[in-house]
């Protein structure tokens, strides 16, 4: 496959690194978790390509059509489950820098490592 | 009804989970979650004795036949992992009444006992699973609950600990889902034995040892190998008193038996060990971890910290186990497993007596314990002693079979650092002991002994942790056999 076809490899793999930059480099709580996010993301586009077959149609049986082609629906209905558990950890997440806010009146690694010393 | 307890294992935890959230009263909340998890350690020694009898034990998900539907199996290593949760569970359910009573505001009291029930059916669900996709769903619903679980932890510190548990946590999830993804590419299939037959015939493309990678880092970030195990010290430190028992004598654990899931059964010892080399990764690894962090343990100066970086050591005890890749060494491991699980359950348990009488777990404070607290430091010593590797305790057997199995390799310097480690154990145990009973208490604190219903537990741990060590014949029979089977000698 040409390097084109790959594109969306091409494109999981810059999200990815993307948002594990962000999650790593970030000091902001809330930037971490975008980047998390963004990482995440780049997975769920990953299985969906996996499940793309060529020339192939949604997966909804077709009466009679034995020769039609349908797309993987797996990787689909693994990745539903997939954002579920990201939205959830999202939300944990968030949740979690409120009461972070709420304690130490920063989002700032940084400054919340000053007024733990 | 015995033969669907594969499933029941996790449904009744997971359907109890809400209602004691909906019942949010702290009593009846209470009352039904040691109800549940009595019934989850029933089904769980059930399991056990019926796959020990009649071998693997096959359940299909709505009838849905594999590979196509999720099946559950159950066969000597998940049983062995599954009593380990269920048992610890068990005990700290009843521990918790009064020690989350003084730890947790009372409004929050039935939010906690139902995600910690979450955390149970997730980490049961892990071991029970037979479907890799599912792993990572149970892995979540555990690590989720665990996350919340931290940060109900009085310090607000506790919240940081939380926070930076559940990025790295989420790392390690997103990459172990990564790895699946590139398996289920190149086979088209999520069951674990299906998995295991189709591997072969494309293991020599690039993309497996790439999903191989994927995995090993996930899993150990998980089990918190050195140098992956960032998240873990505050976590323990900061969590409430009954979750850093549960959490440091389980989560672990499970995240150690992915790896023997993955890498035995999954891949298959051949592939792990002889192409991809995974040995030579992880031993240094684990011999590093057993030296820097017992000599980390050494300087702090709270014991919930201590016993947190010591847990890292004891982990890399396990994966040399694991990484010599021979049914000693296997043995070693898995049976570490569960003497770990035992010795961490009976030393934070007594920590958390601590904290409920004295309110912190620093060692300035603890001078003299000694003797205002004779069970609950006499729990502690017992622990440690396990812990060190004395005699006639737990330790002493993991510790046994692991020497053994080094030098059945030739593998000289290896038991040294073993042994080195223990020496370190008993440096930073003594380091404990020495201030509860060589230090005079103070009179003006009024210090009692802990409550019976938290030395109760605790006693129990304290005493299996012996009783284990003087009679090893049916843990190390469990754990050869789950060896053996892994390595496919049987």
């Amino acid at each position: 496959m040409s390097a084109l076809g790959l594109f969306n490899y091409w494109a999981v793999i810059f999200l990815m690194m993307v948002g594990f930059y962000t999650l790593i480099a970030r000091g902001n709580l809330i930037k971490k978790i975008i980047g998390l996010n963004i990482f995440q993301t780049s997975v769920f586009i990953l299985y969906i390509t996996m499940g793309k077959i060529t020339g192939g149609t949604a997966p909804i049986f077709i009466e009679g059509g034995r020769d039609v082609v349908y797309s993987n629906p797996i990787p689909h209905v693994l990745i539903l489950t997939a954002i579920v558990v990201g939205v959830a950890t999202s939300a944990v997440g968030l949740s979690l820098v409120i009461r972070i806010k709420e304690a130490y009146g920063t989002i700032e690694e940084d400054e919340i490592e000053d007024e733990s010393l | 009804m015995s033969h669907h307890l594969p499933v029941l294992l996790v449904v009744v935890p997971l359907v109890a989970a809400p209602v004691v959230a909906l019942l949010n009263r702290p009593r009846i909340s209470w009352a039904v979650a040691v109800a549940v998890t009595l019934w989850v350690l029933y089904a769980a020694l059930a399991l056990l004795s019926q796959t020990m009898v009649d071998g693997e034990i096959h359940y299909a998900l709505g009838g849905w036949v594999a590979p196509y539907g999720i099946e559950y199996v159950v066969d000597p290593v998940n049983a062995w992992v599954i009593v380990i949760v269920a048992l610890i569970g068990a005990l700290v359910t009843p521990y918790a009444r009064m020690s989350v009573k003084r730890e947790i505001s009372e409004d929050r009291i039935p939010l906690f006992y139902a995600a910690f029930i979450l955390c149970l059916t997730g980490l049961l669900g892990i071991a029970v699973t037979g479907d890799v996709f599912n792993v990572f769903v149970f892995l979540e619903i555990s690590s989720l609950s665990a996350y919340a679980l931290i940060a109900l932890g009085k310090d607000r510190r506790a919240l940081t600990a939380s926070f930076q548990y559940l990025i790295m946590g989420s790392v390690g999830a997103t990459f172990i889902v990564i790895g699946i993804g590139l398996m289920y590419v190149m086979t088209g299939t999520l069951n674990m034995a299906d998995l295991a037959d189709r591997l072969p015939e494309v293991a020599s493309t690039r993309t497996i040892p790439v999903a191989f990678t994927f995995l090993t880092v996930g899993i150990t970030l998980k089990l918190a190998l050195f140098p992956l195990h960032l998240w873990l010290p505050n976590a323990y430190t900061y969590a409430p008193s009954a979750v850093t028992v549960f959490i440091a004598s389980t989560a672990t654990k499970v995240a150690v038996y992915l790896l023997l899931r993955f890498f035995f059964t999954i891949f298959g010892a051949t592939f792990s060990f002889d192409v991809m080399q995974l040995d030579r990764i992880l031993m240094p690894l684990a011999l590093v971890a057993i030296l820097t962090m017992s000599l980390v343990a050494i300087y702090q100066e709270n014991v919930k910290r201590l016993l947190a970086y010591s847990s890292i050591a004891q982990i890399g005890y396990i994966v040399l186990g694991i990484s010599l890749a021979s049914v000693l060494g296997l043995t070693a491991g898995i049976l570490h497993l569960f003497n770990h699980a035992l010795m961490k359950g009976a030393l934070f348990m007594s920590m958390g007596c601590v904290m409920y009488r004295v309110g912190s777990v620093r060692l300035e404070r603890m001078g003299g314990l000694g003797r205002a607290m004779p069970w609950t430091m006499a729990a502690f010593v017992v622990g440690g002693l396990s812990l060190i590797g004395a005699p006639l305790t737990v330790g002493f057997i993991s510790k046994w079979y692991l020497v053994q199995a080094a030098l059945e390799q030739g593998m000289w310097p290896v038991a040294g650092v073993v042994l080195l480690g223990s020496l370190l154990a008993l440096m930073y145990v003594w380091k404990v002991i020495e201030v509860a009973y060589f230090r005079e208490v103070d009179p003006e604190l009024g210090i009692t002994e802990a409550p019976l219903s938290l030395l109760a537990p605790t006693w129990v741990l304290a005493l299996s942790n012996v009783y284990f060590g003087i009679d090893a014949s049916r843990t190390v029979g469990i754990a050869t056999r789950a060896a053996e089977l892994l390595l496919g000698v049987l």
